[in-house]
């Protein structure tokens, strides 16, 4: 085990360092660079922005530039916002709790969701049900997240105006509730898609269980029906949808950034595309690095979940 | 608390027959549909017979012939796709063709159990054993969870598990094969049914396994009195346990009778076909030509090594299997060598490290009087072709996607042979190993098994190969298909000189076909002589278990006297 978590660490650092490398010299080919924006400034003098690249160390080779910001990186120093000087990781801090409840709660429902409609779309299959969940996910896929966003809010904030159309909270009434009412539409929003990808698996992954000779042995015990899908069919079929959930955070992220857009949530995904137009390049490097940081130790704990309920694995 | 001889407590009494009748299971005139399009409209058709109680009823048939289907409507689990249409079952008394659900499955597990053929795939991987037997008990509220405990463990000894206490916490795969059919059957026995179906419960089983499996299933059923049905398609295993035979053929019942009549004088052609067809112990050697002198010589394998290690772990000891340890033998031009061994013996590793499809780690195989262990891959591929190899799975050996002309002829035309030659050898082929040159155009899934296999013979073939390497080459075929592959296997070498290496963990059919034996445990050839030598006068340990073993052999022996003393 201890083996496994170092070898697992390995291909992380490396993982992260080429990342790093990427996201940087990506960024830095766009032209005119993070001072681009004073160009057009009339307040500023060609004199003004060089004395500022010298400032920021922007007049240094990019590598130099690179390598000094990896070091300090490395000793928990992850730069200061252009915009307004403060500290990368406060900046990200400030925004990492909303992106989190957004997240989880949407990732909750699309797992709860997905599964109850994989099953049962697999145990009745070609039923009403089942044809309709299909075709349902196929729409739920094809058509884009904001569509639904925006969907959403002119049915039930513009026309029913039973959901807030944007933002975490109403200002000044901070309540538990307050919140919920709020995240009612983006998570639904944001876990539609997960869900029919995570029920089209779930069915495949149930048809495979079912099949299997122990679902046999199961029936000739003279179990009912309801405790072999529950205690041999479900556990046997969510085996690899770890696995999935693991690989579905990137997604999920991504995700996030489309939909905290659409209804100004105030999370990591906004501040990335703010932060890109802003040319606040520490506060991207900084993002691009959390949100790696995020995905790998999602799958991380992905594979330790399977070796936990697997015993194959645990005990071998 | 009454306690049975092995001094096992029974917790539970002896369920009480529902009906005290004759019989314990009644079939009359079943009908079972087929979807439309498949090769026949009835998986079986308006068969009937009887199991009565405390007697072994042994359904045999080959693939295809129904067996299966008739047990699985006996206990309700038919596919979907398959319906009763007519007659009807009576378990116990109790006709259950149209009994509601909730009643059946309150029958199933208690009045009857059943036991499958794959012990590996028939057990919940994510449950311990001992859970997986406590269910049988909890799903019809026999007991409290104490209770059903100590019913667990003492099921666990009776079935003659090692260290019942510490299998009930395992997982199947720590088990092996015998040892979870153990399982499956302590589960069955759990709520002491009346009546027991085994679906070939030991065809997936080693020789010595299958033997103690069958023996374990007689014992239980003797001593309890249960009546079972026992389906496979070996006849070996009816001479071994039957009371009472049905044949079928085909959806048909096509003879019935006790054991004793149907083996000794069977009156159907079909019974005649697969009694005739079971491969058997053969005593005297083939007689294939002697090899002498040094010329003849094709093969020499000298301390022969293959190991295999486990990653290193921290906390974990690195794990060494000698899967191939100091192994010499020699073969000469037109003769087989059968390596014969049980599973985890090493005999597949030997088969793929001599056509290196493995690296060996010591020793030296000459071919030919060249080493061609030490050779490296680029070295050896001009050789490649004149050692060819037969796989087990006629199934999964050839690409479904390609014709089997293209199957046939891609190997030697990237061996540098122009396509109209490939295309003639392949027809002429074809024909020899007994299939139609039409095939040539045709796609695998519209073959049978044993065409398949032969389609695998024409495609080592078409090498022109000096060696044959066949790894279970038949383990997959129904027995007289299996026949027939053997016959044409020999025809072949006696007209090509081609030298065999027929891997196998059946006797038998070693016996059939192979001039020499080695008998390979633990990676080691613990003996090594011809046919007549192995059988009749074993001298290891292992080979004498081996042999014991085999199925049916009793009759066998019987016969092979018999005709001794005639001639």
């Amino acid at each position: 085990m201890l083996r496994f978590l170092l070898n697992r660490i390995t291909q992380i650092v490396v993982l992260l360092i080429i990342v790093s490398i990427i996201g940087f010299f990506i960024l830095n080919l766009i032209p005119g660079g993070p001072l681009a924006q004073y160009a057009l400034d009339p307040g500023m003098t060609q004199d003004d922005i060089e004395r500022l690249k010298e400032q920021l160390g922007l007049n240094r080779p990019i590598y130099v530039q690179y390598l000094d910001w990896a070091w300090r990186l490395v000793r928990g120093d992850w730069g200061h916002s252009f915009r307004d000087g403060a500290p990368v990781l406060d900046v990200i801090g400030g925004h990492m709790f909303a992106t989190l409840l957004l997240m989880g709660t949407s990732t909750a429902i699309a797992i709860a969701v997905g599964t109850w409609v994989g099953i049962r779309g697999a145990t009745h299959r070609y039923s009403t049900f089942d044809h309709v969940a299909t075709i349902g996910a196929m729409i739920a896929l094809s058509i884009p997240t904001f569509w639904f966003g925006l969907v959403g809010i002119y049915i039930f904030s513009l026309q029913l105006g039973w959901l807030p159309a944007g933002n975490m909270y109403t200002v000044g009434e901070e309540s538990v509730l307050d919140y919920l009412h709020h995240l009612i539409m983006p998570s639904i929003v944001l876990a539609l898609v997960h869900i029919a990808v995570w029920s089209r698996y779930m069915r495949t992954a149930t048809l495979d269980v079912i099949n299997q000779d122990f679902v046999k042995t199961a029936r000739a015990k003279g179990l009912s029906e309801r405790r072999i899908l529950m205690k041999h069919v479900v556990g046997n079929a969510l085996l690899p949808m770890i696995t999935l959930a693991g690989m579905q955070l990137p997604s999920l992220l991504t995700g996030a950034l489309v939909t905290e857009t659409v209804f100004t949530w105030p999370g990591m995904g906004r501040l990335f595309l703010d932060s890109i137009s802003y040319g606040d390049y520490p506060v991207v490097m900084g993002l691009l690095m959390f949100s790696a940081i995020l995905v790998i130790f999602g799958n991380l704990l992905a594979d330790i979940a399977v070796a936990i309920v697997d015993p194959r694995i645990r005990l071998s | 608390m009454p306690r049975d001889e092995k001094g096992v407590y029974r917790l539970i009494k002896s369920v009480e027959p529902e009906s005290s009748g004759p019989l314990a299971l009644s079939v009359r005139n079943l009908t079972v549909a087929l979807p439309k399009g498949m090769d026949r409209i009835h998986a079986v058709e308006n068969i009937s017979f009887d199991l009565e109680r405390s007697k072994i009823l042994c359904i045999i048939g080959e693939s295809g012939s129904g067996k299966s289907v008739s047990a699985n409507a006996i206990m309700g689990l038919l596919p979907k796709a398959l319906r009763v249409t007519s007659g009807t079952i009576e378990l116990d008394g109790i006709d259950v063709t149209d009994i509601p659900p909730a009643k059946l499955r309150d029958l199933r597990g208690r009045v009857v159990s059943m036991i499958f053929q794959d012990p590996l795939s028939a057990l919940n991987p994510l449950m311990t054993v001992g859970a997986q037997v406590e269910e049988v008990m909890a799903a019809h509220n026999v007991g409290s969870p104490q209770s059903r405990r100590d019913r667990a463990l003492a099921l666990l000894t009776e079935v003659g598990l090692p260290d019942p206490e510490v299998m009930y916490h395992q997982y199947p795969f720590r088990l092996s094969g015998g040892q979870r059919q153990r399982v499956m059957i302590a589960m069955a026995l759990a709520l002491e049914p009346t009546i027991l179906i085994a679906d070939e419960p030991t065809t997936a089983l080693d020789v010595t396994t299958q033997a103690q499996i069958l023996e374990l299933i007689r014992e239980i059923q003797r001593r309890k009195g249960m009546s079972v049905m026992f389906i496979t398609h070996d006849f070996g295993v009816v001479a071994q346990i039957a009371d009472d035979v049905v044949v079928m053929e085909k959806g048909h019942i096509v003879e019935r009778g006790t054991a004793q009549d149907v083996l000794e004088s069977p009156k159907h052609p079909y019974t005649r076909q697969l009694i005739a067809a079971i491969p058997r112990l053969r005593y005297e050697d083939r007689d294939t030509p002697e090899a002498t002198s040094e010329t003849s010589r094709l093969l020499q394998v000298e301390g022969l090594m293959k190991t295999y290690r486990t990653a290193r772990g921290l906390f974990q000891r690195q794990r060494v299997v000698k899967a191939v340890n100091d192994v010499s033998f020699e073969l000469a031009h037109g003769r087989t060598l059968g390596i014969v061994g049980e599973s985890g013996s090493g005999k597949s590793s030997l088969g793929r490290v001599l056509i290196k499809l493995l690296d060996n780690d010591g020793g030296a195989i000459l071919f030919e009087g060249r080493d061609i262990a030490a050779l490296s891959e680029r070295e050896f591929r001009p050789l490649r072709a004149q050692v060819q190899m037969i796989f087990q799975d006629p199934f999964a050996s050839l690409n479904p996607r390609a014709t089997i002309g293209h199957s046939l002829t891609v190997g030697p035309i990237a061996h540098g042979m122009s396509r109209d030659a490939a295309r003639t050898d392949a027809m002429a082929l074809l024909e020899h190993v007994g299939l139609d040159p039409g095939a040539y155009d045709r796609y695998p899934h519209e073959f049978s098994g044993g065409q398949r296999q032969r389609v695998g013979i024409a495609r080592a073939l078409m090498f022109k190969p000096k060696l044959l390497i066949a790894d279970e080459a038949v383990s997959a075929l129904d027995v007289s298909i299996q026949a027939q592959i053997l016959q044409l296997l020999d025809q072949i070498q006696r007209e090509t000189g081609v030298a065999m290496i027929f891997i196998t963990h059946d006797l038998r059919v070693a016996s059939q076909i192979c001039d020499e034996i080695a008998v390979m445990q633990k990676g080691r050839i613990v003996e090594h002589g011809p046919p007549s030598h192995i059988f009749m006068a074993p001298q290891a340990d292992y080979t004498r278990e081996l042999v014991a073993a085999i199925p049916g052999r009793r009759a066998g022996q019987a016969e092979a006297a018999q005709t001794g003393a005639k001639q």
